[in-house]
């Protein structure tokens, strides 16, 4: 009797338990409106306001709230590389024409921040600015829309873009966050114009900037998705020294940073503050890549540039970098969480992916006795930048020293390496490659010759392999796109071996406690609109 | 006097002259272009063609003597154009930071006088005494710490001991305020760098009045000034000090004049939004307009520095005239 009292109290504390969970639960998941929103943006300033000319996440994070877009990841679910939502178009498209037009309607109901309605001419205009940019004007990403024959507006509430051929490229490509819609009129008076202003129809209206200070948006109560923002306003502070940016959080000066920081900060906060601070973190759009100097002997040789990549251990070194760097996840050429990506069976085929690293190394040994190369010197060059450039470099150049490499580091400043790099005065080079909404046929373009692909510093080329990733690029089912698309790694990681992929970087970003509703992403350049940010407090 | 100081305002344009053309040609040596940097710094693709637009935007397309010639007669019209980075005038991106360099280096200067006269002074007439030696041991600290080291530590003790005694840490704002705006925010924000700065700038000045004291205290005409009964009082503040100040002037003008773009980690470890961070980025993005301007402004400052000081020398010490 005692026994089943204890088990029906016991019960009946769980379900009380549960219920309250469940309404404390439901009532943290309701946004509160209200209170302005401080964060840091890593940086001095930007270079411009101009999203279609820029390419740095300072741009994105100052303008993207004053802004809005054709089309963008799923702001709920931006983990996602295939969910595309609509933001200025009422609904996502069926493609006619075998893929090759997609007609987006637009909202009747979006007023720009002067008032005037925005029409369908406004979206037109400003994505052929980004298409296909007049003379003298500048586009960042014009080679993301090699597809697009042309943009028409039958109507005031559509747009029609009618490609040269399908591509499954082209839907990822329009959601570009640095895509966003300019005033027409403002345009065509003035292209530059938006370099150094900023008006929008976004869910922000800009208020003030202060150069390499701070940039600020109070709520456009005109916004067309009613209820949002919730914020009354933001206030943006430049801070390029991640000491401030991580002091700040303590302090709640700002309540979060975007871009992302090293492990190293949010183990520091997360001890410091406790339950007062949330982490998220998230597979990022950003490889660490070796790029070989082919016109540099001995990585001529194809066996030598093989044997480079062997004699890296990249699933251990992954877990043991992750506590200190900003890397984690190991992965061929394209983005870890796509649906594209080689699986883990798919990558240890390849090598360096190897599961046995002692047979690895063992080939690597073989093939650089064989190429004549046991021994060998070299130089890597390095940026002058710490996560992970150089905690990355050290990392190999240890890995590469166990099949008696001898590598140096030269590690020099932005410009400098960018020179080294175009001028191909270097053997070995540490880049990145980053990008933003999750694109693979596009981003695994970087791999491409230099003919094709201008900043590939390999100094090689290659037909048959531009021959691969147009078969691949054209075609639209998705199942051969992915089979071509494990030719075409095979071909850069193996065959030809033209690189080397290290690891894929790793994003925390850790946030005040009483920031809701903003969801990491892939990237740091999406998902920044704060349209559905809420603070509770 | 005036005339010696219009002679030394008209040499000012020589050393521009020669300055410009050292700056010019250094910034064209370094490896690098500004174009890539930019189109590059979020590590996004671009393309030949957004390179070669972009360098007919900056200018960067004509050849290095038509820059060279452009950029001197835009120096004699006080116009150094847009930066190149960032598209605005020069002289804008330049007068943002401006205010928040000077006050700080005024604040640091009158904290590093402040400090550092009086007990340069003191440690002088007790040489050897225990006061001596805790204000040499004072003074070799400040040169041996290095501000942004001392900065970080400032920092973190505010944040741990606002911590300890609240449970909430606080830290002095990041975003700055101009003093007319709010005064007391203001100060809050430039307090914590002027005394880190200050601190190493006054334990330089320090040891400079010691020495400087020490040699006059042993000048005959002190000892005159103390053998017609003179008490110590007059001896030290107007027959020794005002001597002594001479090398301390200097001194003073030197460090203040470096103050202006000079403080180029303080202001990264403060947040501060001054003219040495503005210099480390216009050096580091290539942004030549821009970073020819920034040292133009520092040769003016130096040159005016020193006049001042040389101003003063008359007034200190009336042997002294520039006839």
């Amino acid at each position: 009797m005692r026994t089943t009292g204890v088990l029906w109290a016991a019960g009946l504390g769980m379900l009380l338990a549960v219920g309250v969970a469940s309404v404390v639960s439901a009532a943290a998941a309701t946004p509160k409106r209200g209170g302005t929103l401080t964060y840091t943006i890593p940086a001095d300033a930007p270079a411009s306001f101009d999203g279609h000319r820029e390419t740095s996440f300072a741009t994105v994070h100052s303008i993207a709230p004053f802004y809005s877009v054709l089309i963008r990841i799923n702001p709920d679910n931006p983990s996602s590389t295939t969910d595309f939502v609509c933001d200025l178009c009422t609904e996502m498209p069926k493609p006619t024409d075998d893929g090759r037009t997609w007609a987006f309607k637009i909202r009747p109901d979006v007023k720009w921040h002067d008032g005037s309605l925005l029409t369908a001419d406004d979206v037109a205009t400003s994505w052929r600015y980004v298409v296909n940019p007049p003379e003298g004007i500048s586009s960042a990403r014009e080679s993301f829309y090699l597809m697009v024959d042309r943009i028409e507006v039958p109507d005031r509430q559509t747009v029609t873009f009618r490609l040269k051929f399908a591509s499954n490229a082209f839907l990822p490509a329009l959601a570009d966050p640095f895509a966003v819609i300019y005033k027409k009129a403002i345009l065509e008076k003035d292209p530059r114009w938006y370099e150094k202003n900023i008006m929008g129809s976004g869910p922000f209206r800009f208020t003030s900037y202060e150069v390499g200070q701070s940039i600020k948006g109070v709520r456009n109560p005109d916004y067309y998705r009613k209820g949002q923002p919730y914020l009354d306003g933001f206030i943006a502070l430049y801070a390029p020294k991640q000491a401030v940016r991580v002091d700040a959080i303590r302090a709640d000066r700002a309540a979060v940073e975007f871009r992302g920081l090293p492990p190293s900060a949010r183990d520091q906060l997360v001890k410091e503050l406790g339950d007062k601070v949330t982490v998220q973190s998230s597979d990022w759009n950003c490889g660490s890549v070796v790029t070989v100097n082919h016109r540099r002997k001995p990585f001529d040789d194809v066996r030598v540039r093989r044997a480079l990549t062997l004699a890296v251990d990249r699933w251990r070194g992954a877990p043991s970098l992750a506590k200190i760097a900003n890397v984690r996840t190991v992965g061929g050429i394209v983005f870890p969480g796509s649906p594209m990506a080689a699986t883990r069976e798919e990558l240890e085929k390849l090598p360096g992916y190897w599961p046995d690293i002692d047979k690895s190394r063992a080939e690597a040994k073989r093939l650089l006795r064989e190429a004549g190369a046991e021994g060998l010197s070299f130089e890597m060059l390095n940026r002058n930048v710490d996560q992970p450039y150089k905690f990355v470099g050290t990392w190999l150049i240890d890995e590469w020293s166990k099949v008696g490499l001898r590598v140096t580091q030269r590690v020099v400043p932005t410009g400098p390496w960018f020179e080294a790099m175009r001028s191909g005065n270097f053997e070995v080079v540490l880049q990145a490659n980053c990008h933003g909404v999750v694109n693979p046929l596009t981003d695994v373009g970087n791999y491409l010759p230099h003919t094709v692909y201008t900043e590939n510093y390999g100094q090689f080329e290659d037909q048959q392999e531009i021959d691969l990733y147009d078969e691949m690029v054209r075609e639209t089912d998705v199942a051969r796109q992915r089979g071509l698309m494990r030719r075409y790694e095979t071909y850069v990681l193996d065959t030809a071996a033209h690189t080397m992929h290290a690891l894929w970087w790793h994003r925390i970003v850790p946030q005040r406690s009483y920031v809701k509703g903003w969801k990491i992403s892939p990237s740091h350049y999406i998902n920044q609109d704060l349209a559905n940010v809420w603070l509770d407090k | 006097m005036y005339r010696y100081i219009i002679n030394r305002l008209v040499l000012v344009i020589p050393t521009l002259v020669g300055a410009a053309a050292l700056v010019f040609a250094l910034m064209r040596l370094i490896p690098g272009d500004i174009c890539v940097v930019r189109l590059a710094s979020g590590g996004g693709t671009f393309n030949a063609h957004a390179v070669a637009v972009c360098h007919a935007e900056v200018g960067l397309d004509q050849s290095v003597p038509v820059q060279f010639v452009n950029f001197v007669i835009g120096l004699f019209r006080f116009d150094f154009g847009p930066s190149m980075w960032s598209g605005k005038p020069v002289s804008e991106e330049i007068l943002a930071r401006l205010p928040i360099s000077l006050e700080v280096a005024l604040l640091a200067t009158v904290i590093a006088v402040l400090i550092a006269i009086p007990l340069g002074t003191i440690s002088a007439l007790k040489q050897n005494s225990w006061t001596d030696v805790v204000v040499r041991t004072v003074a070799i600290a400040g040169i041996a710490t290095p501000s942004f080291w001392l900065g970080i530590l400032v920092i973190l003790a505010i944040l741990d001991i606002t911590q300890a005694i609240s449970g909430t840490p606080w830290m002095p704002p990041i975003d700055y305020v101009s003093l007319w705006d709010d005064p007391i925010r203001n100060l809050s924000i430039v307090i914590c760098p002027a005394v880190t700065v200050g601190y190493r700038y006054s334990a330089v000045t320090m040891r400079m009045t010691r020495s400087a004291m020490l040699e006059v205290l042993r000048e005959d005409y002190i000892r005159t000034a103390r053998a017609k009964g003179l008490i110590e009082k007059l001896v030290v503040n107007r027959h020794a000090l005002k001597n002594a100040l001479l090398p301390v002037v200097t001194l003073i003008g030197i460090e203040f004049a470096f103050l202006i773009g000079g403080l180029v980690v303080t202001e990264q470890v403060f947040n501060l939004n001054g003219i040495g961070r503005l210099f480390v980025l216009a050096v580091q993005n290539q942004d030549y307009t821009l970073t020819q301007a920034l040292v133009m402004l520092t040769v003016v400052v130096f040159v005016l520095c020193n006049l001042i000081v040389d101003v003063l020398y008359a007034w200190l010490d009336p042997r002294i005239r520039y006839a």
